[in-house]
């Protein structure tokens, strides 16, 4: 193959791996915090798609973005008041539940706002025509866009995490509940202010693939279970491997594209998901006994 | 004892409400499954509006015969396990005259042995070729033939003196069956198809086959769907800097696909029914009152653009309520006789002469060339 393709499958392996990644740092950031799978994650990305579309209609997009992610963080807070908080001590197979509830509730919610059509917001720089040429490959201006705002999403999460006073609650809170409670944690707020945080990471991504694969209400489960495949193959609650393991699973989806009929990508990506798991059960870069003391 | 009986009589009760009432002299039932929702809505969305907007029309002119017309619409999403279960329930719970739709060629395969067993009139609005050959006595269909299309687009390309093609299409019967349609006619055109690929109707990235098609070295790119991903196909090829043309299915026929895919929507080419330029036709035109009548008052009561699809549950229903007419009754036999009988119909997506044989109606004169220009539809020169 010439090394032209090579950088063409390479570049739009990544952009999917980019995206994928994104979605598991959305579903990794709650089950951190609280231990529950929050199977409405790919709704918050439609969701923020489709407020910024109809915003973007009379503001500038900057702004239409804004108050789009802003809407979705209170969405997601608004769940974990709604659905969540006021539980005592509920089995993981309760929340799972419950949450795939919420996707079913937030999915029908937009059908009956934005109905079944399709949308897409402007491309951020550009048009759906231009092709930025690098070293004999193509790539849309907007994939570049999802690339840098996936790496800033990463970057911003890391310094969170490791150097502010909230985010190292948010991580105490991960490690020992019970002990975050004891050290004046308000472990409820910080579970409320994990559901925002994955809302809105997931509403920028929503809306910076919105110009590139279009928003329809019911998109929302497939991303979903395509970045839950990527959390688990990197390592559940490590954002860093999900990361990591987006990329691999992406450039390996467009490889096998190349070789294989279209058809068997997913099977492709499905299998080599099953193999990991034989072989390192707590993911590609877990460590088996941290599996064993979470309970999921 | 007492409640015993009370609950035998309370059920009875109950089973004999449940009955449905067979009045002769009451309202016609016509159900109707379509994709209203989900990887169809810009088909079923306007089968669905046009089919209400007839019936209150139909009704208020004083229904068909004198009797009223009652629809019982069914959104099947496009998915064709539950157009087999709505189709079981329209036959056997209401126990409908006819039913309209479905709105892809992948449910309607699913359906037809169904309503052939029951003996129940099946109008569908899509296109496979296979829907009405083999022959179904009972089922019928309102838009061109996919095989029609295929030799459309390869005539054209035959004259642009093109022979090599990339095909793609989505996994769907639609998909399925027109590169079936394609390869079958390539080889009498000339056409030497590089590479076919089948990609999944819920896809949001095609950057990776296209990749494919790329090296391989085409004149020219086929698309055959009907999903939003057809907008996508378009958008991704123009990224990757792919300036070839691209031809698509009749399946484009819907403005909103133009407007997904913006400015990379130029220069598409496809065939298509000729209500998109109706006000292009000539005055003499046999179609032409009767495409500019649907425009104007799909239109003017939905505020958005007519599309082809809107067109064939459009002629479903002309043709459904014109049988009924020259039956002169609702008697399923009768009314299917009538449908076969009817010569020189004209509706939206050509003149329809229906036989014995043809069940569905149109030639390849129903097809115009198409193309996009500053975001419309115009006829190509």
């Amino acid at each position: 193959m010439p090394f032209d393709q090579i950088l063409q499958y390479f570049l739009a392996g990544v952009t999917e791996g980019a995206i994928y990644a994104t979605i598991a740092i959305g579903f990794n950031i709650i089950y951190n915090t609280t231990g529950i799978i929050n199977f409405a994650q790919g709704e918050f990305l439609v969701l923020g798609g489709m407020i910024a579309v109809t915003l973007s209609a009379f503001l500038p997009l900057p702004l239409a973005i804004a108050l789009a992610v802003a809407a979705t963080m209170a969405v997601g807070a608004l769940v974990d008041l709604v659905f969540i908080r006021w539980l005592a001590s509920p089995s993981v197979l309760r929340l799972v539940v419950i949450t795939i509830g919420v996707s079913i509730l937030l999915r029908e919610g937009m059908l009956h706002v934005w109905d079944e059509k399709v949308r897409a917001l402007r491309h951020f720089t550009g048009s759906e025509i231009s092709s930025v040429r690098f070293l004999g490959a193509h790539i849309a201006p907007q994939a570049l866009w999802v690339l840098g705002i996936a790496a800033v999403i990463v970057a911003v999460l890391a310094i969170f995490f490791r150097f502010t006073l909230v985010g190292r609650a948010m991580r105490a809170c991960a490690a020992n509940r019970t002990a975050a409670r004891l050290c004046g944690i308000n472990t409820r707020w910080m579970v409320t202010l994990s559901f925002c945080l994955s809302a809105g990471i997931g509403a920028l991504a929503g809306c910076a693939l919105s110009p590139l694969t279009q928003t329809q209400y019911d998109m929302g489960a497939p991303l979903a279970i395509k970045g839950f495949t990527v959390a688990i193959l990197g390592g559940l609650g490590n954002s860093m491997a999900a990361v990591a393991a987006g990329l691999i699973l992406g450039l390996l989806e467009v490889f096998s594209i190349s070789l294989l009929p279209l058809a068997y990508k997913d099977a492709v990506s499905l299998a080599v998901l099953l193999i990991v798991l034989f072989l390192r059960p707590g993911g590609l870069f877990g460590r088996l006994e941290a599996q064993r003391l979470k309970e999921f | 004892m007492r409640t015993l009986w009370t609950k035998i009589v309370l059920a009875f009760a109950l089973v004999l409400a449940a009955l449905p009432v067979t009045a002769q002299g009451g309202t016609i039932k016509v159900g109707a499954i379509l994709g209203v929702t989900g990887p169809a809505s810009n088909l079923g969305a306007p089968e669905a509006k046009t089919l209400e907007m007839l019936v209150e029309l139909t009704n208020a002119a004083g229904g068909i015969g004198g009797r009223k017309v009652e629809l019982v619409l069914k959104d099947s999403g496009a998915n064709p396990e539950k157009a087999i279960s709505f189709t079981r329930q329209l036959i056997e719970e209401e126990q409908v005259l006819a039913i309209i739709g479905p709105s892809t060629s992948g449910e309607t395969l699913k359906i037809k042995d169904i309503c052939e067993e029951n003996q129940t009139i099946l109008l569908s609005c899509a296109s496979g070729e296979a829907i009405v050959n083999p022959v179904a006595k009972w089922v019928f269909k309102t838009p061109q033939n996919d095989s029609m299309a295929a030799i459309w687009i390869y005539k054209y390309l035959k004259d642009k003196g093109i022979s090599r093609i990339g095909v793609v299409v989505s996994n769907t019967g639609f998909g399925n069956l027109g590169k079936g349609q394609l390869e079958k006619y390539a080889p009498e055109y000339g056409m030497e198809i590089l590479i076919a690929e089948v990609y999944d109707k819920e896809a949001t990235d095609l950057t990776g086959v296209l990749t494919k098609v790329k090296a391989k070295d085409v004149q020219a790119v086929i698309n055959w769907s009907i999903e939003p991903a057809q907008s996508l196909v378009v958008k991704n090829m123009r990224q990757l800097g792919m300036t070839m043309p691209l031809l698509q299915s009749h399946g484009f026929g819907n403005i909103k696909y133009v407007e997904a895919a913006g400015q990379a929507a130029e220069g598409i080419v496809f065939p298509c029914g000729r209500l998109l330029v109706a006000d292009a036709l000539p005055a003499s035109h046999p179609q032409k009152a009767l495409l500019e009548n649907y425009k104007r008052q799909y239109e003017s009561k939905f505020k958005e653009d007519v599309s082809t699809f809107g067109g064939h549950a459009y002629d479903a229903f002309t043709i459904l309520a014109e049988a009924i007419k020259r039956a002169g009754s609702t008697d399923k036999d009768k009314v299917r006789q009538a449908i076969e009988n009817l010569r020189g119909f004209a509706g939206t997506a050509g003149i329809f002469n229906f036989s014995a044989a043809d069940h569905n109606g149109l030639d390849m004169s129903s097809f115009e060339m198409l193309t996009v220009k500053n975001g419309k539809f115009v006829v190509l020169k």
